[in-house]
């Protein structure tokens, strides 16, 4: 940890950059050391600690263990529904075929998941998917993953060493922030970064870099997100040259803590409603019957006796309404709370202590009970939780090619939160740890094959002095000390850009993210280059301002609600706008925004579904078999529907 | 809300001294709260490590009043009103700078930690079985890697030169889930900890199982089973027999070579 060299940028290279050591990168990482190539894992934090850690519920996967008539087809078809039928559809028929064999490879790497009677992973119910789906360990299943695949690059690294390899083949450097990447003719030439512990300065050279920086949730004050959650690889992407998609698409998660205030926003696991708790208002009923959508009627059940059915006969009844995918769950929650029918801290009940045993709740729900007994002093076995929505998720990101992963600048690939389009507007849960495993491993792959084909990249002096003074600038700054910028920008995010949107709001919100932009370039650092978190939080404070005015200007040309973006002023579903993905660019210091024709999912694929379900999202012409309105249901191919969004 | 007195140590490798800080503290608050205030109000560049602030990440380990804890799961009501709360760094890793140390030793000796040994005869997917037997593992792979039993166990916490032959709880806990993983191929764990990682200086004082916050039961269920069937193994004469006879070189395993 000298200091001595603090003034020397120092240099590495390799095959394969990863930036992001959570879920997907390191899955990215396996792949690409895997495929013979040189590999170097930037970890933000130290190496295991990543945001997957926090993921409870488990990972989708149709594995069919505990209903056998689940298969991938019954899981793109939840997945759509979810998203609301926006989804990348070639990323989520991917994601459904092939989450299956990335989760049981994890077993071969050691992981242990909870079993079933006949010794398969065990799976559980989730929100939004039709059969018991969710591989799982307790409500740890992020903590098993992450350190199931550390410890196989641990692994990797052992070979590596018992091959003589020399030990830079597979490398992770903790503790350490990427601020820049370096492109010369829309191609990839490396990256920029500094260690935390040190301050000192990185340049790496990398014909492919894989960008798997997770989530924005930092930007709003109320999240479940780790502090690393500051649009690093969305930022850094834009920067670049790449092209982001959906970006007003927000999860609001429907159960976070929301007491003691020091909590407020930390995650209270979907499964717990998977598991058999409801939702109760301050008057004491069941509201989540009075919210099922016309979409999901035919999957919901509209009352209690049948919805307590199904738990243990979900074959012959329909399923509880708690189950609805999240953003319904958090819209009903919140109206709840509107409405003046919320708990004295302004959420609900999330009640599983009068249904369910106490060995139950403790057995299955071992993290949550820890968590509301040490931080709220609150036995959830005795009484109901206090919950209410969070910034959990955002479906948009970095646009990619579905089977390659691959970004708009030629060797720069993305994987897991980062990128957009496989969730559409809103994602199921579990959904996430299965896509950071399929498409991790694609960017691997595809990064790797990439860097084969790829010249050595070279990175010029003059680059690497710019991003040095670049990444200085807040020590010579006079102005604000980032903590309250910060504030200031989650203050705007919180009150204008939320859960419920409006066009008036969303203006506003512009025009005050305009004005902070002066203030944020002006930000000053006080202290000395080793670990200085003022310093950090002032370097990653433009990458939240950006995808803070991307989300505020997506969402006001969205003129609709869908998913994740809630319009009071435009309630309701258009199906015009279902033909449509809202794109950021940066040009220069300007955000730009374009609309894009959403792909046309394959005649195969639409053949999944019933055409009265497609009539609900879709115009008639984008689904209709054949000529006549009464088409057989076979999955033929419709010429004029290709021709119309090709 | 009321105002209370923080001495925070502040400092790096060549030294430092205690920062006195009066900061207003809200009810439900945590020690991190508290830091976190210290940051954004009187000194930005503070520096601590966290990431979830919920106890699931196991990055704000520290101490407070000298006692090993996760700065996120410390509850201020735990401390009376007019008392003045000590923070001070991990004491059994070199500072980095103020309430941040350098906690890769731990890594070093993951890194030395012979991997999972997957069964040669079985595909993925086809992996049976028995949530009892999986449930023993399951326990230590709760373990959030906090290293609060790394900083606490005294054959370290004193001993820097106990450090190279030593492990540690957090790996011997490792040992002990792979010893116990129904399917791992190796049978060599137990020798493993106890020839290399030091298993034999432990001398069961639980100060680790007392710190740990995921409730592990570190010496009951790793530390002394493994312990015990070592002594058993070899103090049983036939298997000293055995032992001497094949051991050389260890039971060759395929995979997984230690640097």
């Amino acid at each position: 940890m000298s200091d001595n060299d603090i003034n020397d940028v120092e240099h590495l290279a390799c095959d394969v950059l990863v930036i992001g050591a959570g879920g997907a990168g390191l899955r990215a990482a396996v792949e690409a050391r895997l495929a013979g190539k040189s590999v170097i894992v930037i970890s933000k934090s130290l190496f295991g600690k990543a945001h997957t850690v926090m993921a409870e519920g488990g990972a989708a996967a149709a594995m069919g263990n505990v209903n056998s008539k689940d298969n991938w087809q019954v899981h793109f078809r939840d997945t759509l529904r979810g998203g609301k039928f926006l989804n990348n559809y070639r990323m989520a028929e991917l994601h459904a075929q092939e989450a299956p064999d990335r989760i049981w490879e994890l077993e071969t790497y050691g992981a242990l998941f909870d079993r079933t009677a006949d010794g398969k992973i065990s799976q559980r119910n989730f929100g939004g998917h039709e059969y018991p789906r969710l591989a799982h360990v307790g409500d740890r299943t992020g903590l098993e993953l992450i350190r199931t695949l550390q410890q196989k690059l641990v692994s990797l690294q052992q070979d590596d060493a018992e091959a003589g390899e020399p030990r830079s083949m597979l490398q992770v450097i903790d503790e350490t922030t990427i601020t820049e990447l370096f492109v010369e003719n829309g191609t990839i030439k490396g990256a920029f970064g500094y260690r935390r512990g040190t301050g000192r300065f990185m340049a790496i050279s990398a014909p492919a870099i894989v960008l798997a920086t997770g989530g924005i949730g930092r930007s709003f004050k109320v999240t479940s997100n780790s502090w690393e959650y500051t649009g690093d690889g969305h930022a850094l992407a834009l920067r670049a040259g790449a092209k982001l998609v959906n970006m007003e698409f927000i999860q609001f998660h429907p159960t976070g803590m929301v007491w003691p205030p020091s909590v407020r926003g930390i995650l209270v696991t979907e499964s717990v409603r998977g598991d058999g708790g409801i939702l109760k208002n301050s008057e004491g009923q069941r509201f989540m019957f009075d919210y099922i959508p016309e979409v999901f009627k035919a999957q919901y059940a509209d009352n209690p006796d049948e919805a307590d059915r199904w738990y243990t006969d979900p074959d012959n009844n329909r399923r509880p309404p708690e189950l609805l995918p999240r953003d319904e769950v958090a819209r009903a929650i919140n109206s709840e709370v509107k409405e003046g029918r919320g708990t004295e801290h302004g959420g609900v009940y999330l009640d599983i202590a009068s249904r369910r045993s106490a060995e139950y709740v403790r057995e299955r729900l071992p993290s949550m009970y820890h968590q509301f007994k040490e931080l709220a002093d609150v036995d959830i076995t005795a009484e109901p939780m206090e919950v209410g929505p969070t910034c959990h998720y955002i479906m948009g990101g970095i646009e990619v090619d579905a089977d390659t992963t691959a970004s708009a600048v030629a060797g720069l690939f993305a994987a897991g939160e980062v990128s957009g389009g496989m969730h559409g507007s809103n994602r199921l849960g579990g959904n996430s740890l299965s896509d950071l495993l399929v498409f991790g491993k694609r960017a691997g792959e595809y990064a790797a094959e990439h860097a084969t084909a790829a010249e050595p990249s070279k990175l010029t002096e003059e680059q690497i002095q710019a991003a040095a003074q670049d990444a200085l600038q807040p020590f010579g700054n006079d102005g604000e000390n980032p903590y309250a910028l910060q504030n200031a920008l989650q203050a705007i995010n919180g009150r204008l850009v939320g859960i419920i949107r409006k066009a008036g709001e969303l203006e506003e919100a512009l025009t005050e993210l305009a004005l902070l932009k002066e203030r944020i370039a002006n930000v000053s650092a006080i202290g000395g280059r080793a670990y200085n978190p003022g310093w950090h939080l002032a370097l990653d404070l433009r990458n939240m301002y950006v995808c803070s005015v991307a989300t505020a200007l997506a969402a006001l040309e969205r003129d609709e609600s869908r998913g994740g973006h809630t319009r009071e002023d435009a309630p309701g579903m258009n199906p015009e706008w279902r033909k449509i993905n809202l794109v950021i660019t940066v040009d220069g210091e300007e955000v730009r925004l374009a609309r894009q024709a959403v792909p046309t999912m394959t005649p195969e694929l639409l053949g999944l579904f019933e055409e009265s379900e497609l009539a609900k999202y879709m115009t008639p012409e984008e689904f209709r078999r054949s000529d006549g309105p009464e088409a057989s249901p076979k999955p033929t191919a419709p010429e004029s529907t290709e021709a119309e969004e090709a | 809300m009321s105002t209370r007195n923080f001495r925070v140590w502040r400092g790096d490798a060549d030294g430092g001294d205690f920062a006195d800080f009066d900061v207003a503290v809200n009810e439900g608050e945590v020690i991190l709260d508290v830091v976190h205030r210290i940051q954004a109000e009187q000194a930005p560049d503070l520096a601590v490590r966290w990431n979830c602030k919920a106890g699931k990440c196991g990055s704000c380990s520290a101490e407070v009043n000298g006692m090993p804890r996760l700065m996120c799961m410390t509850r201020m009501n735990l401390f009376e009103e007019g008392e003045t709360v000590t923070i001070t760094p991990l004491r059994t890793f070199p500072v980095v700078r103020d309430l941040v140390t350098d906690v890769s030793f731990n890594y070093e000796k993951a890194r030395e930690m012979p991997a999972f040994a997957p069964p040669a005869d079985l595909k993925p997917g086809e992996y049976r079985m028995s949530q009892v037997d999986v449930e023993r593992s399951q326990e230590f792979r709760k373990c959030i890697e906090c290293f609060l039993c790394q900083n606490t166990c005294h054959v370290v916490r004193d001993h820097e030169e106990n450090k190279p032959p030593f492990s540690g709880p957090r790996l011997f806990i490792r040992a002990a889930e792979l010893d116990m993983h129904p399917l791992d191929a190796r049978g060599d764990r137990r020798e493993t900890a106890q020839d290399d990682q030091g298993l034999g200086l432990c001398n069961i004082t639980k100060c680790c199982t007392e710190v740990c916050p995921e409730h592990i039961k570190i010496t009951d269920n790793a530390i002394i089973p493994m312990k015990e069937r070592v002594a058993g193994d070899r103090y049983d004469p036939l298997v000293w027999l055995g032992r001497k006879i094949f051991r050389k070189g260890k039971q060759p395993k395929a995979d997984s070579g230690v640097e």
